[in-house]
């Protein structure tokens, strides 16, 4: 697969319908690929397409969009969503970009699955000019639960939450990764930038300041987050950030309906729609009891 | 366990908006009716104008509740504002509780202008609440202890 996208790269770029190609090159690790611009054929000798091309390259599409002429885009079938979640926010222009569409037979890193590959959404793509895929690339990889985690927190006490979270968020050092590796994340002036929100980029200085950075984070994104996983894949820390958007989503879910961001140009997000039967805040406190 | 403040005071952050909830309090106010004073009633135009981040703010500076009031859903004085307030907090409030935060520390009520008599009754009731639930250790500043 990877020959014959490498393949189609090489001759789009030397017919002039794309003037550069993103994506991926070999980084510092064996499994640790990272996303590459490619501009002219030499520079294609290192551009590398297989189970470490992890990283979801729609993010970096918004910069790309600026720039002269097409890019060629390889994007795998969860990163479409991404893609077209930032179509639908008007972010980027499709006549910018030329996708390939690649198959994918799950995306690892030094260990095993990546924890988005595990519990594999879809295979099929939101948005594409041409798909190279495979058979095998067409089941899914995964079939855990998504939920299962989250479940598993919520049925513990307040105080075993309270213990793990503290415990998982202390480690953060507010590197900003998970925000900026975020393809919903794409706000140009950001709220933790605002020197007066009391979250502004710098280490946290007491023990509350990164809750309050991770669930404004994961509340920004709710609604608009696809679930990609990038958060929890870059974080240095291995904290497990996934947790706080996947329970945004089993919430909005379980109350506003079945919602998967990307997955249509022309729907509303749960949190910039209502309906008259809304349930009240109140059932939280509710659920909590039951 | 940290030593427990005798005279310990809570303080309630009361969110109201202008239209409704916050002519509702001064109903309240003007009716003589009683709600303890550890609430501190900020005026917003709209419920839907409590960002999240108000909320979590409170908290970090020491507030050991907070309650927002607006308009009763289809009465908001921007037509659609508390519906979308609605979800907004719902969806707060639940996060806060998967971090094992005590649940019963926020809370949304809808208070017309009307409703003096309901304003301060929901107050008595939610300070009432954080009586019980004592300070708030989990979400502040340490540096804001004293």
């Amino acid at each position: 697969m990877m020959k014959k996208i490498k393949a189609r790269a090489l001759s789009l770029l030397s017919d002039g319908t794309v003037k550069r190609v993103l994506g991926w090159e070999t980084g510092e690790t064996a499994w640790d690929w990272s996303p590459a611009l490619f501009e002219t054929e030499k520079e294609m000798d290192s551009f590398v397409y297989g189970v470490y091309a992890g990283a979801n390259l729609s993010k970096y599409c918004l910069k790309m969009g600026k720039m002269d002429g097409k890019t060629l885009v390889i994007l795998k079938p969860c990163d479409t969503l991404s893609f077209r979640q930032l179509l639908h926010e008007h972010r980027l222009e499709r006549d910018a970009f030329y996708i390939i569409g690649a198959g994918c037979t799950g995306m690892q890193d030094e260990n095993s699955l990546l924890m988005k590959c595990a519990a594999c959404k879809s295979k099929n793509f939101a948005v594409y000019d041409e798909i190279i895929d495979t058979e095998e690339a067409k089941q899914p990889t995964g079939t855990k639960n998504r939920m299962e985690d989250v479940e598993k927190l919520e049925q513990m006490t307040a105080e075993e939450r309270f213990a793990f979270w503290q415990g998982e968020l202390s480690r953060c050092i507010r590197c900003n990764a998970c925000r900026n590796v975020c393809p919903a994340c794409s706000c140009i002036k950001c709220v933790f930038d605002n020197p007066s929100s009391g979250v502004q980029s710098k280490a946290p200085v007491t023990d509350f300041e990164e809750n309050m950075f991770h669930i404004i984070r994961a509340y920004h994104v709710a609604g608009r987050c696809t679930d990609c996983g990038e958060c929890s894949r870059v974080c240095p820390q291995h904290i497990p950030l996934h947790l706080l958007n996947r329970k945004f989503i089993k919430d909005m879910n379980e109350l506003y309906g079945e919602y998967q961001a990307g997955r249509s140009d022309d729907e509303r997000t749960p949190l910039t729609s209502y309906t008259m039967e809304d349930a009240e805040p109140g059932i939280v406190h509710e659920r909590g009891r039951g | 366990m940290p030593v427990s403040n005798a005279n310990w005071k809570p303080k309630i952050v009361a969110f109201c908006c202008n239209w409704c909830s916050y002519a509702g309090a001064d109903l309240a106010g003007s009716g003589r009716m009683q709600y303890p004073a550890d609430v501190k009633i900020i005026r917003v135009p709209c419920s839907c104008r409590v960002n999240p981040l108000f909320i979590l703010r409170a908290f970090e500076r020491g507030a050991d509740g907070v309650i927002i009031c607006g308009c009763h859903p289809g009465d908001c004085h921007y037509t659609s504002g508390n519906y979308f307030a609605r979800r907004r907090m719902t969806l707060l409030f639940s996060m806060l509780d998967y971090l094992g935060i005590e649940r019963d520390r926020t809370r949304v009520e809808w208070v017309s202008a009307a409703e003096g008599a309901k304003f301060a009754k929901t107050m008595n009731e939610f300070v009432e609440t954080i009586y019980t639930l004592g300070e708030n250790r989990k979400l502040r500043d340490i540096r804001c202890r004293k």
